[in-house]
């Protein structure tokens, strides 16, 4: 995941929870427009739009470019693909809409600290109650999702590691196995650590 | 839902996610790509069972609507449920609720080709029975090549079954975490 990165700027200030709203609207907005021209057009400026907050927040051009370099050859093949089958038209909507919303969506992680982005989703999700949902438990399950995945591709790179000295990295269950079976002991032991810190979830989030 | 039971949950949403860092492969015609990300909600419903499974894949749907960059490639956002692969996307946390509920009622009389039969109607009739129409009807193509495009998915999806009967079972020998229903 991205990591924070401290500052001043209107985009650091501005509320997350409208953070998120934007990125939700921007993403749907990105995909709704029928017409081809008329997309690419959005697209394009959803892009100018992203980079001139990049500028404002004050990212470094170093992190930008770590946003989009894991989608480096996907963004490829798929502008390769759109280009075959469609015309340039469609290769450009293809390569604007993918790199706009990664961008932005990395944007809000970069000028949000995770705490605050996790207690918007919270209190977004209040409208869950009525359907049994408790808030505050959602919010702890997100917060721990988030950091379980970092979590999850360590003990994954080191399980294929000591399968590799055994011969047995080709085989996916070989890998997938242990590193289930490690993240299930785990989660026990994340729960006693939670539970003997008196959580109640019934008055957390205030 | 327990302590144990949240942590459960994150677990699974977020194996869901690390799944996706598999590069996907898109199909041309239906533009909808193969991920490994299917067999989160597959193992979810077998590890965790119906209701933590379940609850684990909504929280992962939850988060990628919210925008964050969890779907293979790095995508997320109201886009994807919105695009031709939604109806596969929605129908994840469903799949891994009714994969774990007839886990949870068979869990006694377990045997490879039941379970490989309950992930294959979960985790691959259920799911097409929603995908496919959701293709016919957000990339407008008629319903039958919306089937004959998805058909691509079936060689992927019949080795994830098998994968996730190895992987489930070797799992529930070494740390059991279903209970009977």
């Amino acid at each position: 995941m991205t990591p924070y990165v401290p500052g001043e700027s209107p985009v650091h200030r501005c509320p997350p929870g409208a953070k998120i709203l934007a990125l939700i609207a921007t993403g749907t907005a990105l995909f709704a427009l029928p017409r081809l021209d008329m997309a690419v057009v959005l697209a394009l400026a959803a892009l100018a739009v992203t980079g001139l907050l990049y500028w404002i927040a004050r990212i470094p051009a170093r992190l930008v470019l770590a946003q989009l370099r894991p989608l480096a050859w996907i963004l490829a093949v798929l502008v390769l693909v759109q280009l075959a089958l469609d015309g340039w038209l469609a290769g450009l909507l293809v390569a604007a809409r993918l790199s706009a919303l990664v961008l932005l969506a990395g944007l809000v992680t970069l000028t949000t600290r995770s705490a605050d982005l996790i207690e918007a989703l919270q209190r977004g999700l209040a409208w869950l109650k009525p359907l049994g949902v408790n808030p505050a438990k959602a919010g702890l399950a997100i917060a721990l999702t988030l950091r379980f995945i970092p979590v999850l591709a360590a003990i994954a790179a080191e399980v294929r590691e000591a399968q590799r000295a055994r011969g047995l990295e080709s085989s996916l269950v070989a890998l997938t196995v242990p590193v289930v079976v490690r993240m299930l002991k785990m989660s026990d032991d994340i729960a006693a650590a939670i539970d003997a810190r008196s959580y109640d979830p019934d008055r957390a989030g205030h | 839902m327990s302590t144990r039971d949240i942590v459960f949950v994150a677990l699974f949403a977020a194996l869901t996610a690390a799944l996706g860092l598999f590069p996907p492969v898109t199909l041309p015609v239906v533009g909808v790509p193969i991920t490994a990300q299917s067999m989160g909600a597959m193992l979810a419903g077998a590890i965790a069972g119906a209701t933590r499974g379940g609850a684990a894949l909504a929280l992962f749907v939850l988060l990628v609507c919210a925008g964050l960059p969890l779907m293979a490639g790095g995508r997320g956002g109201l886009g994807i449920v919105m695009g031709p692969g939604g109806g596969f996307v929605l129908m994840w946390p469903v799949a891994a609720f009714v994969i774990g509920f007839l886990y949870e009622r068979s869990l006694k009389t377990l045997t490879v080709w039941k379970e490989a039969l309950i992930l294959v109607l979960g985790g691959i009739v259920l799911t097409y029975a929603v995908g496919i129409p959701w293709i016919a009807v957000v990339a407008r193509v008629d319903l039958a090549k919306a089937a004959i495009g998805s058909a691509w998915f079936l060689p992927g999806d019949a080795a994830k079954v098998v994968l996730v009967v190895l992987i489930a079972r070797a799992v529930r020998r070494a740390y059991p975490t279903l209970q009977p229903r």
